[in-house]
């Protein structure tokens, strides 16, 4: 209600701004035309005698240029009518037209336009006073809960928690200099943890485009003396080795990341992918059985030697697809299939695979749905062509 | 509230604006006193609302108010507050909210200044200027609402583009809209002599300070965004034949034009049409400015988020104006009484020709700048008219201009000799080719035109003082003493002419020493030294910093003379996260007027630095030759005959008469500006 009041007032102002000149009875300055082309013309003649008075014309000249001035203003001043201020009936009958002009295009004109483009319901809302109002954890989106942690932080820059709630934050926004700048903080009020130093120093290689510097590999190798199976340390420092050229000290520290690793752990599958572009023995073979840690069949696997290995997966595999291809069986299953074949590399037989399970779970629509979100996933073809 | 209100402001003043349109003009048909006296408060009304509507924006994004669309498009709250403030127009809507506000401002200062303009011209002028007020705010509110909100309020802006981070966004844009905008005062004049249907030497005279107002604005906000882009683009460049910037330089030419022909039409009456042809020109060639950049025509820096309605819309207000005025022009003009006739050779002579070249100027680059663009709607073929084009064509007409230029200063009204003109100029011209042999001397083997160009300053730096030294010295008697005395009592708008030519003068020296600028493009280690124009630099080192929004590697170097360190300086390549975009700051260093720029080239992968360094030497005279120009137009702005009084009644009665008493009444009398 009160903006429409105050908008009232804004209006009234702007109105009376026209209406005030128009009900006086006499316009206050009435400067008169035939006035200031006098003084203009004056103004030029006094000029010319400042001219000839620095001796920059002659008299001649002057005599002649003044006659010439003079001319001019008799010309402009015999022309001029000075403006009426007679309030004769057609001079009040103008005044009224125009006060209604004014009375009425003013307020529609603005109301019109503002009723078309405003909004006003809506307050300002300064930053500031958004950051202090009480929260609602419930509709707390992550840019606002962003911007309340740094505001806390601005004016108590010692609270280590603050740090470590947003670094893993500012890691998944991109922006990994304020990730680096928040471990840092972090480590420096709560003390060093092998996990804070080691997000540290991965923060630091993504601000560097994936490339290990100095800073990062000092929080890695800080952060083993703590952890010396921390894996992500580890991992980077052999990323370090790899990038320095270093092809047998990469492979050799892959290599230590997987001994020490538990079978089933989720970074074997990079640390694998990495391995194999170093040129080690691929771990893959391991992720089929990531299902059943701990399994009789896996840990007798895991004991043969690389090819004899891959011989007996492959007849699992095949044993697999012998039994799902007769019997049928889950989209779970299927899905094992496939990936046990992308594993393998074997991208062909995968696609047969593919169609066989779609024909198999054609009745299943949340069936299908899995398997192809699988394969969407693992890059094989895409959804089943319709009929 | 507060935000609605400075909505409703501009609203507000769309309805003020109407009567501040209708109003005046009505009474000036009327011939009636009354009506006319609404013009002024309804302009100082709308003026006061988008002033206010201005502030609360201002206010916005000060206060990084993200209910706005235009502050979360612009603005950043970790953003350094000056870049917050300068941001309100760092972007289209607040721009032409800007635009606008000076434009208001314009129509009412005229409203305020009581300098003797006639009431009924000065009612008619206020009138069309809140025409042009009303399509703009037309424009503004449909197409462009700088009040947009958005609910609910995101909690982070998108940052302003970083390129426009930088100081000279707070003073680029105000200076050359204050320009551009001013001459919008001149077109109204115009058109209310038009309407009115009497142009003569008072006109001239109501006129020339608004003129001289834009001019000097639009002098200083042309040299302002040369300077800008020198240092910002890191290529060393201080003018590039941009459309953008040709777009600027185009008024700039037109306006120069219309400050000479307003002097021969208060002087001699004449012109009259020609003068009312180039004040349409000037405003009209502001507005195509504005057209082409904001339209998306073009692309560049200067275009913000490319709307086509928006284009639409301005090439409407486009077409209304130049068309409207143009066609009313082409009703009125042969009605206009044509003043005196003058001889060939006389100062309104050399004036007539002055104007022939300018405009022949502002033309080749008016045919430089569009035909491209008309070429490629039409054909689809795209061509490049670039600086190749534009020294081909415009120096050509530029440097007989300027050969000439002297001489018009010492030309006599009505009729001038030749022989009295050569004897005034001779020791001028002499220096002049003195200057030139010189340089050739001393840069023996360098560039063969370039001493010429210097030669071609040094003259129009004398010639403009040749005017000063004669007329001081002219009756031969007294000494030095009286000589500087007559030459300290010269009208301020002599010395503004001489200010202005003489700036031009240095500007040409300034761009005639670019050619002995020296270039390289190397790549370096920490520790290299490279030599440049006789300068060692030593880069020390590169390091990261993080500062407000952006992030940057800092390069460092030292600069050497003969071994003895006289300067540190730092070149930056930033990066805005918050965009994902990165701008260079080039590392410069002055000596005298000559600088040393090194610029941040890219990391090569063997971990070296690519480094453009240049020596440009004398290129600061360029801008403080601009400068000077513009404070020749204020130092003409204050010359007594601007301070001529409207006559006051406060103390009721007739103010003496006669020549004589015209002194007090002057400083008597409220200044015009």
């Amino acid at each position: 209600m009160t903006i429409w009041i105050l908008f009232a007032l804004m209006t009234g102002a702007a109105v009376l701004a026209v209406l005030v000149p128009l009900s006086r009875r006499k316009a206050a300055e009435t400067a008169d035309a035939a006035e200031s082309e006098r003084l203009f013309y004056e103004d030029q003649i006094a000029e010319i005698e400042r001219d000839h008075g620095r001796g920059l014309i002659t008299a001649e000249e002057m005599r002649a240029a003044k006659a010439e001035a003079a001319r001019r203003l008799i010309r402009a001043t015999s022309q001029a009518s000075a403006p009426q201020e007679t309030v004769d009936e057609p001079a009040l009958r103008r005044r009224r037209a125009a006060s209604a002009v004014a009375l009425s295009s003013v307020p529609l004109l603005a109301l019109a336009v503002y009723g078309a483009y405003g909004s006003p319901h809506l307050p300002a809302q300064p930053l500031s006073a958004r950051l202090e109002q009480t929260i609602d954890p419930r509709n707390l989106d992550i840019a606002e809960a962003v911007a309340r942690i740094e505001t806390h932080l601005a004016q108590d820059p010692d609270d280590g928690r603050g740090w470590d709630v947003l670094g893993p934050v500012y890691m998944r926004q991109g922006r990994f200099e304020d990730a680096a700048r928040a471990w840092a903080n972090a480590l420096r009020l709560l003390g060093p943890d092998p996990a804070r130093l080691a997000n540290l120093g991965e923060a630091l290689v993504n601000a560097e485009g994936g490339v290990v510097k100095a800073r990062a590999r000092e929080a890695f190798e800080q952060a083993l003396g703590l952890d010396e199976n921390h894996p992500k340390a580890r991992f980077y420092l052999a990323q370090a080795a790899e990038q320095e050229g270093d092809v047998a000290g990469a492979r050799a520290a892959y290599e230590e990341i997987v001994r020490r690793s538990p079978p089933n752990a989720p970074w074997l599958d990079v640390v694998g992918e990495r391995l194999v572009a170093v040129g080690g023995a691929p771990i893959q073979p391991r992720a089929p059985f990531a299902t059943a840690p701990g399994s009789e069949a896996g840990a007798a696997l895991a004991a043969l030697p690389e090819e004899d290995r891959l011989a007996a997966i492959g007849g699992m595999v095949e044993g697999l697809a012998a039994r799902l291809k007769e019997d049928g069986g889950s989209a779970e299953e299927w899905v094992r299939l496939l990936r046990s074949y992308a594993v393998l590399g074997d991208r062909d037989r995968a696609q047969v695979a593919l169609a066989e399970a779609r024909e198999a779970l054609a009745g299943d629509p949340a069936a299908v749905a899995t398997l192809d979100a699988a394969a969407a996933e693992m890059g094989l073809g895409g959804a089943a062509p319709r009929q | 509230m507060l935000i609605e209100a400075g909505h409703f402001a501009l609203a507000l003043a769309l309805g003020l604006s109407v009567v501040q349109f209708l109003v005046p003009i009505w009474g000036a048909r009327t011939n009636d006193a009354t009506l006319m006296s609404v013009g002024p408060p309804a302009a100082i009304g709308v003026f006061a609302l988008i002033l206010f509507s201005f502030g609360v924006l201002s206010f916005a994004y000060a206060t990084s108010d993200f209910s706005l669309a235009n502050v979360v498009a612009n603005s950043h709250s970790q953003k350094p507050f000056v870049y917050k403030l300068t941001g309100v127009w760092g972007n289209h809507e607040g721009s032409m909210l800007l635009w606008i506000l000076i434009l208001a401002l314009f129509g009412a200062l005229v409203a305020v200044a009581r300098n003797a303009v006639p009431p009924k011209l000065r009612a008619n002028t206020i009138a069309m200027q809140g025409l042009v007020t009303i399509a703009f705010l037309l424009f503004l509110l449909i197409t462009s609402n700088p009040f947009e909100r958005i609910s609910p309020a995101p909690f982070e802006g998108q940052d302003l583009n970083p390129f426009l981070q930088d100081p000279g966004l707070a003073i680029h844009p105000p200076l050359l809209y204050i320009g551009y905008v001013g001459f919008s005062i001149t077109f109204a004049f115009a058109m209310a002599a038009l309407i009115e249907g009497k142009i003569d030497a008072v006109w001239a005279r109501a006129v020339r300070p608004w003129t001289l107002t834009a001019w000097g604005f639009l002098t200083l906000g042309i040299a302002m965004g040369s300077y800008w882009a020198y240092y910002e683009l890191g290529w060393g460049g201080w003018w590039f034949w941009d459309p953008v910037e040709n777009a600027s330089l185009m008024p700039w030419l037109a306006g120069t034009a219309l400050i000479h022909s307003t002097v021969v039409m208060e002087k001699r009456d004449a012109l009259k049409v020609w003068t009312i042809l180039l004040a349409i020109l000037t405003f009209s060639l502001s507005l195509l400015g504005t057209f082409l950049v904001r339209s998306g025509v073009l692309t560049s820096v200067h275009a913000f988020a490319v709307d086509p309605d928006r284009g639409l819309f301005i090439l409407g207000i486009l077409v209304f104006f130049i068309g409207g005025s143009l066609a009313l022009f082409a009703w009125r003009a042969p009605m206009l009484k044509q003043g005196g006739i003058f001889a060939p050779v006389s100062r309104e002579g050399a004036l007539v020709l002055n104007n022939l070249f300018i405009s022949t100027a502002c033309a080749t680059v008016f045919i430089g700048t569009l035909y491209p663009l008309a070429l490629e709607s039409l054909t689809g073929a795209k061509i490049s008219v670039g600086a190749p084009f534009f020294n081909a064509t415009f120096l050509p007409i530029a440097v007989p201009l300027l050969l000439l230029l002297p001489f018009g200063q010492v030309i006599a009204w009505k009729r001038g000799d030749v022989a009295g003109i050569t004897s005034r100029l001779y020791v001028a011209a002499g220096l002049a080719i003195l200057a030139t042999v010189a340089v050739y001397a001393v840069t023996l083997g360098g560039p063969a035109l370039a001493p010429l160009g210097i030669g071609l300053g040094v003259f129009l730096v004398l010639g403009a003082f040749n005017e000063v030294a004669t007329r001081a010295w002219q009756s031969g008697s007294g000494g030095v003493a009286l000589a500087a005395k007559r030459a300290l009592g010269l009208p301020r708008s002599t010395w503004g002419t001489v200010l202005a030519h003489a700036g031009m003068g240095v500007t040409v020296v300034g761009v005639a020493a670019t050619a002995w600028s020296v270039e390289r493009i190397v790549s370096m280690n920490p520790g290299d030294v490279q030599t440049i124009a006789g300068y060692e630099a030593r880069l020390e080192g590169v390091f990261p910093r993080t500062l407000h929004n952006y992030n940057e590697d800092v390069a460092r170097f030292t600069l050497l003379d003969d071994g003895r360190e006289v300067a540190q300086l730092e070149t930056m390549k930033r990066i805005y996260p918050a965009r994902g975009m990165s701008t260079t700051e080039a590392g410069l260093e002055t000596f005298g007027f000559s600088q040393v720029y090194i610029s941040f080239g890219e990391i090569q992968p063997d971990g070296s630095l690519g480094v453009r360094l240049y020596y440009k030497p004398w290129i600061l005279l360029i801008w403080i030759g601009s400068v000077i120009m513009a404070l020749g137009a204020a130092l003409a702005l204050t010359d007594r005959r601007y301070r001529v009084g409207a006559p006051v009644r406060a103390k009721g009665g007739p103010r003496g008469s006669g020549s004589s008493t015209r002194r007090p009444a002057a400083t008597s009398a409220v200044p015009a500006e």
